[in-house]
């Protein structure tokens, strides 16, 4: 039976944590972590998930769960891998899975994630990405897309916003041939779910890079999580794709797939116009926005599709 | 068995003996023949372990952090830059009470570039809540290996190690080591038992976050389990050397101190030299004393105050300085001398920086300028305004040839 809203477990492993209303990044913990179960082992970095979920004597996971350094989500991943391993003591479903944002994952965490997968160490890391770091009040990472403004590219005359584009931690992650990696939103819950299941039963290094919308970095009303979230990848902004390593497709330099190709994106403009963090927007920056757009469609069409 | 062993060589012996699960390797010279030897023993199947291959020294005390939160004994090397490079998660380890124990070769800091010995790695970190301790033979190193799991794991300590040997000094030099049998290591060392790791059957919340209204319980019973290290060192020596039959002398080593007048502190493997001296200095009626401090984290406050209160001059010769200070160590000495309320006149011998050789003739005019400080009052006042001296530049106001 697939995983779905119906199918899912009632049973809450995070639970009473302090993040802000709609927040993309809770939902990803939380959904994760009913598809991996409560043998799963969380680590989490100094982060929007850690910062709201390990508040002693607020302690958020049902499940075992640690905090780790900033930069060493993926290295703590292995050593507690590592260490089950050589004691025997690792249950046939406990998963080791790491929950970092995008900061924590593409900027700071990226040296020890790409170690993680270089072992191939059996664990499923999770970036949840709200494209900035939101714990620390919204600043520009290199996952913050082009346009948007943060408190450190802030809208101005110089520039409306951020004046570099998502950096692709997916092709980063994916040039190392792991066996298992994939896009999903929190928009497209059951695709997000299905591949959660997915990188749980396979062996050796998995990667999820989750897109999970701030309503208050972006902008935007708690309520619209998931429409903003479902608009990113309508839009065309946000992807939904597998990557399978040669290990499990069988393929060399392993198999891509998009996981949903529109024949038509919907209109940019309303995406960007209902979040305040594109509002210096001008014309020239939506059609930078919209060009950069069609040339990473173009490339995963003609190699991916 | 005796064997002809590197520091580096017998720590990795000690090493294997307290059969860590988990090693995180990465290598730095002058480190890097400690995660050799014990890759070579993984492969040879004589030590069981997970050999993790990390990518920076920042991932090696991460992953070893991930491991022990497990409850696998682990183990991990460092040294010098690598040591700051996982500075930040030093206290990530303590403060989570992760009894890892890790090998640091003492080497220089950049910048000038140097992978030479000193101790101003270690000694930069000592507020970073591990135990430190120090090694001055290859035999003690192997030993400390042991013993730092002992100590460490203890339930009333629960705290990583960092055992400290001089870089070249010790780790590339060979000695005589008496290695002990696995039977003698395991009735030593019993497995690592703990409260404080992950379980299936009750799943736990580890390293979280403690606002100001908590913050200050965790820190003091950090401090208190760190105290309480003064207590549970002698018992572990005690049955290390019921084991073993090697006895060690607790926090500091103590050598012809009880009616010295001048007594050099020292730190590490430069100790060899000074007692030669001391003995010298006893053969000319100079009554003269080495104490040498092994464990300065937790500082020796008793130890040092029954060792050196009495002297009338006191020397700390340390291979460090804090820019715009003193040597660390002295200023670890003096405050725990200003307990007793009596601080005698005492110089800072700063040396050994980035691998310079401290020479014989440094330590002797360094005992003549502790002599000149014990016996005149402007030598003394001289010693009480700017007690740093730095070996082979200052005049310690002996004989300049010496210099």
């Amino acid at each position: 039976m697939p995983l779905n809203a119906r199918t899912i477990t009632d049973e809450e492993l995070f639970y009473g944590h302090k993040a802000c209303p709609g927040c993309g990044g809770a939902l990803v913990v939380r959904q994760a972590l009913k598809v991996l179960g409560p043998h799963a082992i969380a680590a989490l970095p100094a982060g929007c998930m850690s910062a709201t979920g390990f508040n002693f004597p607020q302690l958020a996971f049902g499940n075992n769960a640690m905090i780790t350094p900033f930069a060493s989500t993926a290295a703590v991943l292995s050593g507690i891998e590592a260490g089950l391993r050589a004691q025997g003591a690792k249950p046939e479903d406990c998963t080791v899975v790491g929950f970092a944002g995008d900061g924590g994952t593409a900027d700071i965490g990226l040296q020890a994630l790409s170690g993680a997968i270089d072992r191939n160490d059996d664990i499923l890391y999770i970036c949840y990405d709200n494209e900035a770091y939101m714990n620390t009040g919204i600043q520009r990472s290199s996952l913050t897309p082009y346009g948007a403004s943060t408190t450190t590219t802030p809208a101005s005359k110089r520039e409306h916003g951020s004046i570099t584009h998502k950096k692709s931690l997916f092709d980063i992650v994916c040039a190392h041939e792991l066996p298992y990696a994939a896009t999903a939103s929190i928009g497209y819950m059951n695709d997000l779910l299905r591949k959660v299941e997915t990188a749980r039963n396979i062996a050796g290094t998995r990667f999820l890079h989750i897109m999970a919308p701030c309503p208050v970095g972006w902008g935007f009303p708690s309520k619209d999580l998931m429409s903003v979230a479902k608009e990113a990848v309508d839009t065309g902004l946000w992807y939904l794709a597998e990557y399978e390593g040669p290990t499990v497709s069988g393929v060399p330099g392993g198999r891509f797939k998009l996981n949903r190709n529109p024949r038509a994106f919907a209109p940019i403009a309303g995406y960007l116009q209902r979040q305040k963090r594109f509002s210096a927007d001008d014309a020239a920056d939506i059609e930078a926005i919209e060009r950069a757009r069609d040339e990473r469609w173009e490339m995963m069409r003609s190699r991916w599709a | 068995m005796k064997q002809f062993l590197s520091g580096n060589e017998a720590l990795a012996e000690g090493v294997r003996l307290a059969r860590p699960q988990v090693i995180s390797a990465y290598p730095i010279t002058p480190q890097t023949t400690v995660v050799e030897a014990l890759a070579e023993m993984v492969g040879a199947g004589t030590l069981q372990a997970e050999y993790m291959h990390v990518e920076s020294e920042h991932t090696a005390l991460s992953a070893a952090i991930g491991a022990s939160a497990t409850g696998a004994r682990t183990f991990t090397a460092t040294s010098s830059q690598g040591l700051l490079y996982m500075a930040e998660c030093l206290t990530y380890a303590s403060g989570g009470r992760f009894p890892i124990v890790m090998m640091n070769a003492n080497r220089a800091l950049a910048l000038p570039w140097n992978i030479y010995g000193d101790q101003r790695d270690s000694l930069s970190l000592l507020d970073h809540g591990w135990i430190q301790v120090y090694a001055d033979s290859n035999q003690e190193a192997l030993d400390l290996a042991l013993m730092a799991y002992a100590l460490g794991e203890d339930p009333a300590v629960s705290l990583p190690v960092m055992v400290n040997m001089d870089g070249f000094a010790l780790t590339h030099t060979y000695e005589s080591v008496d290695v002990p049998t696995q039977e003698q290591a395991d009735a030593f060392l019993p497995p690592y038992v703990t409260k404080n790791r992950f379980s299936f059957e009750h799943p736990v919340n580890m390293g979280y976050s403690a606002g100001p209204e908590y913050n200050r319980f965790y820190a003091r019973a950090h401090h208190d389990d760190m105290m309480a290290c003064a207590r549970i060192i002698p018992e572990v020596e005690a049955l290390f050397a019921q084991v073993m039959g090697r006895s060690y002398p607790g926090m500091v080593e103590a050598y012809e101190t009880r009616d010295a007048d001048v007594v050099m502190v020292t730190l590490g493997s430069v100790s060899g030299l000074v007692r030669d001296v001391v003995d010298e200095l006893r053969a000319e009626g100079i009554a003269a004393g080495l104490v040498r401090i092994r464990y300065l984290r937790p500082l020796p406050i008793k130890p040092l105050i029954d060792a050196l209160s009495a002297a009338s001059a006191i020397g700390v010769l340390e291979k460090d300085i804090s820019f715009g200070a003193e040597g660390t160590v002295f200023t670890n000495v003096m405050s725990a001398l200003s307990r007793t309320g009596r601080i005698p006149p005492a110089l800072d011998l700063i040396g050994g920086l980035g691998g310079d050789d401290i020479t014989h003739a440094q330590i002797r005019d360094a005992f003549d300028a502790l002599i000149a400080c014990a016996t005149s009052s402007a030598s003394e006042s001289e010693a009480r305004q700017d007690p740093v001296r730095f070996l082979g530049m200052d005049d310690l106001g002996g004989d300049a040839a010496c210099l």
